[in-house]
C-alpha cells in the first residue's frame, strides 16, 4: 500500500520544493538589483564627493574640477516651491474628501481621478506645463518647473491626507462638536492633530517623489550652467544637469554626474526611510 | 432693582459679544469649507486641463495625418518638401518594452510576494519588504544612467544586443515595476481569509498547492489589477528608457535591436522641435495619456472590486 502511495507524495513534495526554491530565487534576484545599483553608485560617485561639489558651480565642458552647487541650490528651490504650492492644495482637497464629502459621489469621482493622476506619466505633466506656462511666457523658467512638480505633488498628498483623516475615530469629532465647536475648528484642532504624523509622511513622500523627477523639468526649466536664483529664468537643477552630463563624453562631467546621482539617490532613500519611521512610531503608539 | 438692571445690561453685552464671536466662527467655517471644496474640484479640473491642452497642442498633427499617424512608421521631421511623421515605431516600441518588462517582473514579483507571505521568517519580513520597496524610491534617471553605463555594456559583452536595445530598456523597466507588483501582490494575498488556507493545509496540501489552488484563485482580480497598474507605470516611464533604448525611429526587427518609445521620443526631441514636428510629439503624448488612462482606470476598477469583496 505505502509503496503505491509514496511516489505520489514524493512527486508533490518535489513540486513544492521546486516552487519554493523559485520563490527564494525571485527574492534574491530582486534584492540583487538593489545591491548592484547602490554599489555602482557608491563605487563611481563616492570618489568625486568633496567640499567642492557643494561650493563650486558646474564646470564648462572639458575643464577640470568644478562642483554642483548651483544645481543643488536650484533643485532645492524647485522642490520647496513645488511642494509649497502643491501640498496645501493637496491637503485641502484631501480634507474635503474625508471631512465634508465623505460619502458623496463627487468624492469617489475625485478619488478615482486622483489615483489616475498619481500614476500618470510625468513627461505628460511636462508637456502640459510647457503648453500653458512656457509658451505664453515665451521662455523656460524656474517657476514653470516648480509648477510641474506641484502637479505631481498634489495627487500624492491628496491620497495620504484623505487616508489619514479617515483613520481618525469619529467619537473624537463628535466630542468636539458636542462642546459647540464649529466644523472648521473641529477639523483644524482635532482631526488635523490626530492625523498629523500621517499628513507629514505624505508631504515627505511627495518631496521624495519630486526631488528625482527629471522628465517634467526637461522642457520647463531647462537648466543653467551658472549660479542663478531667479525663478523667472532657466534654473540649474540636479536631475537635468545629470541628464546633460551623461549625454556628453567629457570624463569630468561623467564623474560629476555619478556624484550627483549618488547625492539624489541617498537623499530620496533617506526621505523614504524617515517617512516610514514616522508612520511606524505612530502605529506602535 | 439697580442690581438686576446691571446684570441684564452685562448679559446683553455678553450676548452681543457672543453673537459676534459666533458670526466670526460661522464666517470662518464657510471660508474653510469653500477652500477645501475648490481645492478638491481643482483636482478634477487638472485632469481636464491636461487633456484639453494636449488635444489643442496635437490638433495640427491630428488634422494633417489623422489615423495615418498610427500606421506610418517613417519619422522624418526634416524631410523636404513636407515632413513625414508617423507614430507607429514609438507606439510599437512602447508596447514591446512594457510587455517584455511585465513578462519578467510578474513571475518574479509574485515569487517575492509568496516568499514574503508564506516562507519568510517574521523577523526578516519587514527588512526585505522595505528593501524591495526601496527600488521604487530610486529616481528613474538613476536607472537610466545605470542601464547606460553598467547594464548596457554588460549585456553587450554577452551578445544580448548592443549597449542600446529594446531588451536593455525592458530589463530596466522590469526592475522598476517589480516593487509595485510585489507590494500589491503582498497586500492582496493578505486579504485571503486564514480559514481558507488553514482548511487547505488541514487536508494535507503543500505550501505550493495552497498558493496555487487557494491564494491565487481567491486574489485573481486584485492581481490582474496590480499588474495593470504596473503596466500603466511601464508605459509612461521616460528617463530610464530614454538612455538605453537607442532612440531609433525604425520598426524594430528584434528585441535586441535599438528602437524608441513614445516617452523617449518626446524627451529626446521635444526641446528642439517646432511647428508640425512639435505637434506630432504632443500627439504622441496624447496617445500615451489615453493609453495609460485606460489601463490605469481598468486597474483601479478591478482593485476596487476586490476591496468591496474583502469588505463584504
Amino acid at each position: 500500500m505505502s509503496a503505491r502511495i509514496s511516489p505520489l507524495y514524493a512527486g508533490r513534495k518535489r513540486v513544492n520544493a521546486i516552487a519554493m526554491a523559485l520563490c527564494y530565487a525571485a527574492t534574491a534576484f530582486g534584492l540583487m538589483w538593489l545591491a548592484l545599483i547602490l554599489a555602482s553608485l557608491l563605487i563611481n560617485g563616492l570618489p568625486g564627493l568633496s567640499p567642492a561639489i557643494f561650493l563650486e558651480n558646474t564646470p564648462p565642458p572639458n575643464a577640470q574640477g568644478g562642483g554642483l552647487a548651483n544645481a543643488i541650490v536650484g533643485s532645492l528651490m524647485l522642490t520647496i516651491i513645488g511642494v509649497g504650492i502643491g501640498a496645501p492644495i493637496g491637503i485641502l482637497a484631501g480634507t474635503y474628501m474625508a471631512e465634508y464629502g465623505r460619502y458623496s459621489r463627487v468624492t469617489s469621482t475625485i478619488r478615482f481621478i486622483n489615483d489616475i493622476l498619481l500614476s500618470a506619466p510625468s513627461i505628460i505633466i511636462g508637456l502640459f506645463i510647457y503648453t500653458i506656462i512656457v509658451v505664453p511666457m515665451g521662455r523656460f523658467s524656474g517657476i514653470a518647473g516648480a509648477l510641474a512638480l506641484a502637479v505631481i505633488v498634489i495627487p500624492v498628498v491628496v491620497r495620504t491626507t484623505e487616508d489619514m483623516l479617515l483613520l481618525v475615530p469619529n467619537p473624537l469629532r463628535e466630542a468636539a462638536a458636542a462642546l459647540g465647536m464649529p466644523r472648521s475648528l473641529v477639523i483644524k484642532q482635532v482631526a488635523y492633530r490626530a492625523a498629523r504624523a500621517g499628513i507629514i509622511t505624505g508631504v515627505l513622500l511627495a518631496v521624495a517623489r519630486v526631488s528625482g523627477e527629471t522628465a517634467p523639468l526637461l522642457f520647463t526649466v531647462l537648466s543653467n550652467q551658472f549660479w542663478s536664483l531667479d525663478i523667472t529664468q532657466p534654473l540649474a537643477n540636479l536631475p537635468v544637469t545629470i541628464n546633460n552630463f551623461i549625454n556628453n563624453p567629457d570624463p569630468n562631467w561623467k564623474k560629476l554626474a555619478w556624484t550627483g546621482a549618488l547625492l539624489i539617490t541617498f537623499a530620496v532613500l533617506s526621505l523614504n526611510i524617515v517617512a516610514r519611521t514616522l508612520t511606524q512610531s505612530r502605529k506602535s503608539k | 432693582m439697580t442690581d438686576m438692571a446691571m446684570t441684564s445690561h452685562a448679559a446683553s453685552a455678553a450676548s452681543a459679544e457672543r453673537a459676534a464671536v459666533l458670526q466670526k466662527l460661522r464666517g470662518g467655517d464657510t471660508v474653510f469649507y469653500w477652500m477645501t471644496r475648490i481645492a478638491a474640484v481643482s483636482v478634477l479640473g487638472l485632469l481636464g486641463a491636461i487633456m484639453i491642452s494636449l488635444i489643442i497642442g496635437a490638433w495640427p498633427a491630428l488634422t494633417e495625418y489623422g489615423l495615418r499617424f498610427l500606421t506610418t512608421a517613417r519619422w522624418a521631421p526634416n524631410a523636404m518638401p513636407d515632413p513625414v511623421l508617423g507614430g507607429l515605431s514609438p507606439l510599437v516600441g512602447t508596447l514591446i518594452t512594457s510587455f517584455v518588462a511585465l513578462l519578467i517582473a510578474v513571475p518574479v514579483g509574485l515569487g517575492i510576494a509568496i516568499f514574503l507571505t508564506e516562507l519568510c521568517p517574521p523577523r526578516l519580513m519587514r527588512p526585505i519588504s522595505v528593501a524591495i520597496e526601496m527600488l521604487a524610491g530610486i529616481p528613474s534617471i538613476i536607472y537610466g544612467m545605470w542601464g547606460f553605463f553598467v547594464l548596457g555594456p554588460f549585456l553587450a559583452d554577452r551578445g544580448l544586443g548592443g549597449n542600446l536595445s529594446l531588451f536593455n530598456a525592458s530589463l530596466i523597466l522590469a526592475i522598476m515595476v517589480l516593487p509595485f507588483i510585489t507590494a500589491i501582490s503582498r497586500d492582496v494575498f493578505a486579504t485571503v481569509p486564514p480559514v481558507l488556507k488553514e482548511a487547505a493545509y488541514g487536508v494535507g496540501c503543500t505550501t505550493w498547492e495552497v498558493v496555487r489552488n487557494v491564494v491565487l484563485p481567491y486574489t485573481r482580480v486584485g492581481l490582474i489589477g496590480g499588474v495593470m497598474l504596473a503596466l500603466g507605470r511601464a508605459l509612461g516611464e521616460t528617463m530610464a528608457v530614454t538612455f538605453v533604448v537607442g532612440n531609433s525611429f525604425r520598426l524594430p526587427t528584434s528585441l535586441f535591436s535599438p528602437g524608441t518609445t513614445i516617452s523617449a521620443a518626446i524627451a529626446s526631441e521635444f526641446a528642439e522641435s517646432a511647428d508640425l514636428h512639435q505637434s506630432a510629439l504632443i500627439l504622441l503624448g496624447l496617445l500615451l495619456f489615453v493609453l495609460t488612462f485606460c489601463v490605469l482606470a481598468a486597474a483601479r476598477l478591478m482593485l476596487a472590486r476586490l476591496a468591496k469583496k474583502a469588505g463584504a
